[in-house]
């Protein structure tokens, strides 16, 4: 546990210094790994570690500074880093905490904290791992090798002060089971992956499960091929399609749109997808994995209607883009401890539709099912799209082989317009979900 | 250097003797081999943004990581208070994963790597805040000067100074002192009612500050940024399809990071999952690619004294004229495969344990001229700058991004192309290398490698490189 006291006498301390205006977040976190390979133990990891980040304001002027020690030594250098690189900024007249009215936290039990984790010594939980992997690598004879499979476990607690009188703190838990298994046929080899994310042991899936997951979906990557250069419709299974909501995340965060780097940009009010998307950011929603009381300024997080039926409705803020922008914040303000002030998102995801994801790939006569996506080909700029891919290939409505080494690609503004369908399988593993979704057309490249 | 003489020695009192004992704790379960990793960073980051310095963060972080390797176990645990009694409680979780009698019997401490490929006095993390944060004024005022059309600039300085202690079990002891800056510049362009486009551009090493001041100047890179922006307000629709594709020298050199250095890895060769696995001695790339990977390089990014397990780097070949001839180790690669050292070992933190990772991967010049290069291709497409890359180690797919490319037509470089993905596979890719260029460049300093949550600095290079087939991953048919 840290002790709050310390977050309030750094912003006490900054003040006493000469800040206008100071916040401070501390945050302390255990950490704990194991990983097996081939049916035994491979790596253990189990350490703990804190740090405290401060930003002050003199005047109009921002400075940030961050440290690893909590020593009365450590804090009283933390202040005085601060306060050296306000002395170097520029004034900005849109600096500043958010307005006190603004602060606040949610009071509901988040259920983000679950001491069951902690009841699981290590030898069950790397027992877990081993069994999550041999489900894997008994489930086929062609899965003969393996990347390993793991349990990890991450107990942490936030604390957050400012110099308007705001302090609160909560804490977290995630554990995971992971497994990724290499399948070989022929001069083919691929691996795949599965996993279970939560945040109590007992909402865990079962390692059978896990393990049998990853094998069907690496087998069913064996003697992947080409496909000729061609326009198709394009399948995203939920796992792909959350790295969509990624990218439109990047271009609807405040400072990409008071920069005009976005593509979204100046499009509030405007149709910007298909009527069949809506997209809402929820930080509220007890159990998951983008939920907190508060956000890294102090303001309660919120449900927030991004895209409604296609038409653009709020960006997502921090205080700062919201005066840029003459808006209010969004409650989406983040920081990492050594980094600047900036947005994050909290539960983001698209809305389910009605129709199976078994029923979206029968509609299909002839495309492409992505599972996987590489690179790093997304422009927010411009919405121009061009990733590497692999996936299955549908013919008159059923998966007929797996392809790979080839790309997608179009923008971004028409892949939006051009979602067809959202399916019914929205299932949260991390804080962006997003069901099955199907492209219209994208140009896909390959011989 | 004596150990009492070191950043640790001083600033903690550090002894031969708590290293020994710390490094007993951890072997107290049995074991192979243990060491130890201390490590203090001061790292800045300062920004410019619509010309106004908003903010700047600076700070300090310490620890030491601990660990064991008992067989191919190993035991991992770390500490950000340096107190004998948090060390040796480190010591005694990560001997946890040990059983029976310790194997090791060496005591004292040789100490590795004298040499300095990074003589830097006063590290630019050292200097005052007054002239760091010129740099990143003088690159706004730069690019706003380019072109009208230039309607946003960002440009951000980060440098780091990393006092590293390592001390292990088989008596090796480290010290280095690894100063690290980059300068980077975005900017955005557009047509009075048009679409903004973006550039950017950056680099550094481990240098002094007056390598931006007198070398590679915020003006440098804020219209090379400019340059580029300028340049994509006129781009067409990328192509899509297999085709002949050039790669200008330099930063284009990821495709080797991504295509081949990865996935010659020892972690991923000695556990076979590799698409490179038991290919030694194998042709994988055409006779003209040879593929070296240094981290000797002076003032690199990528480049180490010694890595982070205390080896000292050094200049390995991983091709050598498309024969693939060896693997990037770390100790536990080399150790289990009962191979030499190559000095690859490297964590992003004491938070994190050693892998295999390449430093400074490029090709040698050959013997083409790069302007009968461009002659020799009546069609394809001309990559003259990446954003970034990624692999599956297993099926050895690649793909690197391309944000400034030119179409080829009739042997001449013509129309700007808007970014494309380009995609391939490893074993196979460098097999359609058809001609070299004489003109080795190595990247200006920019480059983070991610793997398995870890990043660490890189460089790459490689001279103008025709590659007769390759997917490029555009919308135009």
């Amino acid at each position: 546990m840290i002790d709050a006291e310390l977050a309030t006498q750094a912003v006490q301390s900054a003040l006493d210094s000469g800040a206008r205006d100071a916040e401070c977040t501390l945050a302390e976190g255990e950490e704990f790994s194991a990983r097996v390979r081939m049916r035994a133990l491979e790596t253990v990891t189990d350490a703990g570690s804190r740090a405290a980040g401060l930003r002050v304001l003199v005047g109009r002027n921002v400075g940030c500074s961050y440290t690893s020690d909590l020593s009365s030594e450590g804090i009283r250098k933390l202040v005085a880093s601060a306060l050296e690189i306000a002395a170097i900024s520029s004034e900005d007249p849109h600096a500043g905490l958010p307005e006190p009215s603004e602060l606040g936290s949610l009071t509901t039990d988040l259920a983000l904290y679950s001491d069951d984790i902690n009841t699981i010594d290590a030898s069950r939980r790397i027992e877990q791992a081993l069994e999550t992997e041999e489900a894997a690598l008994s489930a086929d004879p062609r899965i003969t090798n393996s990347n390993g499979a793991s349990f990890d476990a991450v107990n942490g607690e936030r604390v957050f002060a400012n110099s308007r009188g705001f302090v609160g703190s909560y804490r977290v838990s995630t554990c995971a089971l992971s497994t990724s298994p290499v399948a070989r046929e022929g001069d083919s080899m691929e691996r795949d992956y599965w996993f279970s994310y939560a945040r109590s042991h007992a909402k865990l899936e079962s390692p059978a499960a896990i393990g049998r997951r990853a094998a069907e979906r690496t087998l069913r990557r064996l003697g992947a091929r080409k496909v000729p250069t061609q326009k198709v419709p394009v399948v995203f299974d939920p796992m792909t399609a959350r790295t969509l909501l990624g990218n439109i995340f990047e271009a609807v965060e405040g400072e990409a749109i008071y920069r005009n780097a976005s593509f979204l940009a100046g499009k509030a009010g405007q149709r910007v997808a298909s009527e069949n998307v809506t997209i809402i950011d929820d930080g509220t929603i007890p159990g998951l994995f983008g939920t907190s009381p508060f956000d890294d300024e102090g303001v309660p997080t919120r449900r927030t209607v991004v895209i409604d039926r296609g038409v653009l409705r709020s960006y997502l803020l921090n205080s700062y883009t919201a005066r840029k922008l003459g808006l209010r914040t969004t409650g989406n303000a983040a920081r990492a401890i050594t980094g600047n002030a900036s947005i994050g998102h909290g539960n983001l995801f698209l809305e389910k539709g009605e129709r199976s994801p078994e029923e979206i790939v029968k509609s299909v006569r002839r495309g492409l099912y992505v599972t996987e996506l590489i690179g790093t080909g997304v422009n927010i700029v411009t919405g121009d799209y061009s990733r590497g891919a692999a996936g299955l290939w549908i013919e008159n409505g059923e998966f007929a082989y797996p392809v790979s080494e080839i790309t997608i690609a179009s923008n971004l503004r028409q892949m939006l317009m051009d979602i067809e369908s959202a399916g019914s399988d929205l299932e949260f593993r991390g804080s962006v979900a997003a069901p099955t979704l199907l492209i219209r057309e994208m140009t896909v490249s390959g011989q | 250097m004596p150990l009492s003489a070191s950043f640790f020695g001083q600033k903690f009192g550090l002894t031969e003797h708590d290293l020994q004992s710390y490094l007993s704790e951890a072997l107290s379960a049995g074991g192979d081999y243990a060491d130890l990793y201390f490590e203090y960073l001061a790292t800045s980051s300062l920004s410019i943004d619509e010309s106004i310095v908003k903010s700047a963060v600076q700070g300090v972080s310490l620890g030491i990581g601990v660990r064991v390797i008992s067989g191919d176990r190993t035991g991992y645990a770390y500490s950000d208070d340096l107190s004998p009694e948090k060390i040796r409680k480190a010591a005694r979780v990560a001997a946890c994963i040990a059983k029976g009698p310790s194997k090791v019997g060496k005591t004292g401490f040789d100490e590795a790597g004298k040499r300095n490929l990074y003589p830097v006095l006063t590290a630019p993390n050292e200097t005052s805040l007054i002239e760091r944060v010129e740099l990143v004024k003088r690159a706004d005022t730069a690019a706003r000067a380019y072109d009208a059309r230039v309607f946003q600039v960002q440009a951000s300085y980060v440098d780091s100074l990393r006092q590293v202690l390592v001390a292990t079990s088989d008596g090796v002891l480290s010290f280095d002192r690894q100063p690290l800056a980059r300068l980077g510049v975005s900017v955005l362009a557009r047509e009075p009612n048009g679409d903004p486009q973006r550039g950017s551009s950056g680099g550094g090493g481990r240098v002094s500050l007056d390598f931006f001041q007198n070398e590679k100047t915020p003006e440098h890179f804020a219209r090379e940024a400019a340059r580029q922006a300028i340049v994509q307000l006129d781009a067409v629709p990328a192509p899509a399809g297999e085709m002949t594709v050039v790669l200008g020298p330099g930063w284009p050199g990821i495709l080797l990071h991504e295509a081949v250095g990865h996935g010659l890895e020892a972690d991923f060769n000695r556990k076979k999952v590799s698409a490179f696995s038991d290919r030694i001695g194998q042709q994988v790339a055409s006779p003209l690619c040879t593929v070296v990977d240094d981290g000797t390089i002076r003032d690199r990014r990528g480049s180490l004294n010694v890595d982070d397990e205390g080896v000292p780097t050094q200049q390995n070949v991983l091709i050598e004229k498309g024969v693939l001839r060896g693997y990037l180790f770390d100790k536990l690669s080399s150790r289990l495969l009962r191979a030499g050292t190559t000095g690859n070992g490297r964590r992003e933190s004491y938070q994190h344990i050693p892998m295999p990772r390449m430093t400074n991967t490029f090709m040698p010049s050959g013997d083409s001229d790069p302007a009968d290069i461009i002659r020799s291709t009546p069609r394809g497409l001309y990559c003259a700058n990446f954003g970034g890359g990624q692999v599956d180690i297993t099926s050895g797919n690649f793909v690197f991004s391309a944000s400034e490319s030119y179409l080829i037509e009739d042997g001449r470089i013509t129309r700007p192309v808007r970014g494309a993905t380009l995609i391939g596979n490893g074993p196979e890719a460098l097999k359609y290398v058809s001609m070299v260029g004489n003109d080795l460049k190595l990247d200006e300093g920019v480059g983070i490698c991610g793997k398995e949550g870890q990043n660490v600095p890189v460089g790459v290079g490689i001279p103008t490189l025709k590659i007769d087939r390759m997917t490029v991953g555009g919308t135009a048919g």
